[in-house]
């Protein structure tokens, strides 16, 4: 029977201690403790949170980056294409004025050609027409002293002019 | 195999010491001149309080350490002095010792505040626990948001339970309140459970006054966290017709006592049954007076001992479990759905009426 009647003293004690150990527990040990856990629980939350963030954002950029990348391409692209075409543009333009001064030049040296020959001709008239009056005036002499050589050096005369 | 047939044997002498024990009882009476051994008494004596740290003896000889008398009567005031002056049975300034109880020779009332072998263990074991938690709250200093080492890393995963698979669970989200009174009452009756384990040492958590006071807080802190719907339950029970409320409410009253009770004797009843199971395996060399049964003793001993050490964690869960859903229940908010269904307790299994 004594092992199940409580006895008082040590009621109080067990009270009066237990209670004493509970106030030092909780203020020395189990709030650093238990804060302490929470801390590092929450450390490790965001510190997870944080890298699930940076992952979002990494992503972001390398898509970000792959748009430029594809836009930087795509411009490089179109830069290209336009200056095949301005290049092309350009070598047609300057063939076509090249064929058209060349035409122009032909043109020009055929009108002076021309000139030079009208000129020529001119000259060659010209000459002929002094011949002419040379030769005239050669036979006119002549003739005031003998007929038959006269006639004869008209036909030299003559035949010279053949011959030029 | 061999093992069944050892708890089978194991078995048959735990029913059959009752007779043993018995046996020498009523031959003492007819030979008392022969000093014959008392399993019963023996036990009693070691799984009792006491005045005296008694640690072995030999033939002439006792080891004991006197612990301090403190008594109090009313009229004479305070008697302080070494337990020793009555240890022999012999009356010191009006005070002796019948059957390890203090009482006075002139039959008046005594309050005994002696530290006992029981008090002094208490204050043993505080110490450590003291000791052993200001060591890991420092290493929670040191190591600030690092892992734990050591005695830290090894406390710490027993309070992340009590706290995730306890309190959380049990108490919902005003648990926090409720934490350092869960966290000590669990490592108290742990340690005490395993230093009452180790030999010569005193055993606490087995004593009625013992669990009767961490019962007592336990019911004291249900009822002053309680709210107005446990007590909407106790009063109207939800559900219950109002002819049945007259039979109903004293049910539930008596329910309020009842749980810190059977926390009481449910911690009381293991530790002490575990303690009195190892002591009539050790008591059984004495009774057959041969030193041929000590293999056998010893080995159930063994086994016993270190099933205790599982029951003494054991039950410092369950002792905590309870508490924390006990004051579950108290703290509950209860939803309009449970007034629907009038089921009671079915629909909360956190309130456990049953343990």
């Amino acid at each position: 029977m004594q092992i199940v009647t409580p006895e008082f003293g040590l009621i109080f004690w067990q009270l009066v201690i237990f209670l004493v150990v509970l106030f030092l527990l909780a203020k020395f040990a189990w709030k650093p403790i238990l804060s302490s856990l929470k801390e590092r629980e929450d450390s490790i939350e965001t510190a997870l949170r944080m890298a699930d963030q940076a992952k979002l954002e990494m992503q972001l950029l390398k898509a970000s980056n792959e748009k430029l990348l594809a836009e930087a391409r795509q411009e490089r692209d179109r830069m290209l294409h336009e200056a095949t075409q301005m290049a092309t543009q350009l070598i047609d333009q300057a063939k076509n004025k090249a064929t058209e001064e060349g035409g122009r030049m032909i043109v020009q040296a055929r009108e002076a050609i021309q000139n030079e020959k009208n000129a020529a001709l001119a000259e060659v008239k010209n000459t002929a027409a002094q011949l002419s009056i040379d030769i005239a005036e050669r036979i006119l002499r002549r003739e005031l002293t003998d007929s038959a050589a006269q006639q004869q050096l008209v036909d030299s005369y003559l035949k010279d002019v053949k011959l030029n | 195999m061999l093992l069944m047939k050892r708890l089978l044997i194991a078995l048959f002498c735990i029913l059959s010491l009752p007779v043993f024990a018995n046996e020498p009882a009523a031959t003492q009476a007819e030979a008392t001149e022969k000093e014959a051994f008392n399993p019963g008494e023996m036990i009693l004596h070691h799984i009792g309080d006491s005045h005296e740290w008694h640690w072995f003896s030999t033939d002439n000889n006792h080891l004991t350490t006197y612990l301090p008398i403190i008594a109090y009567r009313p009229g004479q005031g305070l008697t302080v002095f070494s337990s020793k002056r009555i240890a022999e049975g012999e009356a010191y300034e009006g005070l002796k010792l019948e059957h390890e109880h203090l009482v006075a020779e002139d039959g008046g009332k005594v309050y005994d505040f002696s530290l006992t072998k029981n008090a002094f263990a208490l204050l043993l074991s505080s110490i450590m626990m003291l000791v052993v938690f200001s060591i890991v709250a420092n290493g929670y200093k040191k190591r600030q948001g690092s892992a734990p080492k050591g005695l830290q890393s090894f406390m710490e995963p027993i309070i992340m339970f009590i706290r995730d698979e306890i309190a959380k669970k049990s108490i919902g989200p005003k648990y926090e309140r409720y934490m350092p009174y869960l966290l000590t009452v669990f490592f108290f009756i742990w340690f005490n459970n395993l230093l009452g384990l180790t030999p010569g040492a005193a055993n606490l958590t087995g004593n009625i006054a013992v669990t009767l006071t961490l019962a007592m807080l336990t019911l004291l802190i249900t009822l002053f966290s309680s709210n107005k719907y446990y007590w909407g339950h106790i009063f109207a029970t939800p559900g219950v017709p109002m002819w049945l409320r007259p039979i109903m409410i004293p049910v539930e009253l008596i329910g309020v006592i009842t749980k810190p009770f059977s926390l009481m004797v449910r911690l009381f009843a293991n530790i002490t049954a575990g303690h009195i199971v190892i002591l009539s395996f050790i008591s059984l060399i004495f009774i057959f007076r041969s030193i041929a049964v000590a293999p056998v003793s010893l080995a159930f001993g063994l086994f016993i001992n270190v099933l205790e050490l599982l029951v003494a964690i054991l039950q410092a869960y369950i002792f905590t479990l309870l508490t924390a859903m006990y004051i579950g229940g108290a703290v509950e908010e209860h939803h309009d759905a449970d007034l629907q269904i009038g089921g009671g307790d079915g629909a909360a299994p956190a309130h456990g009426h049953g343990h």
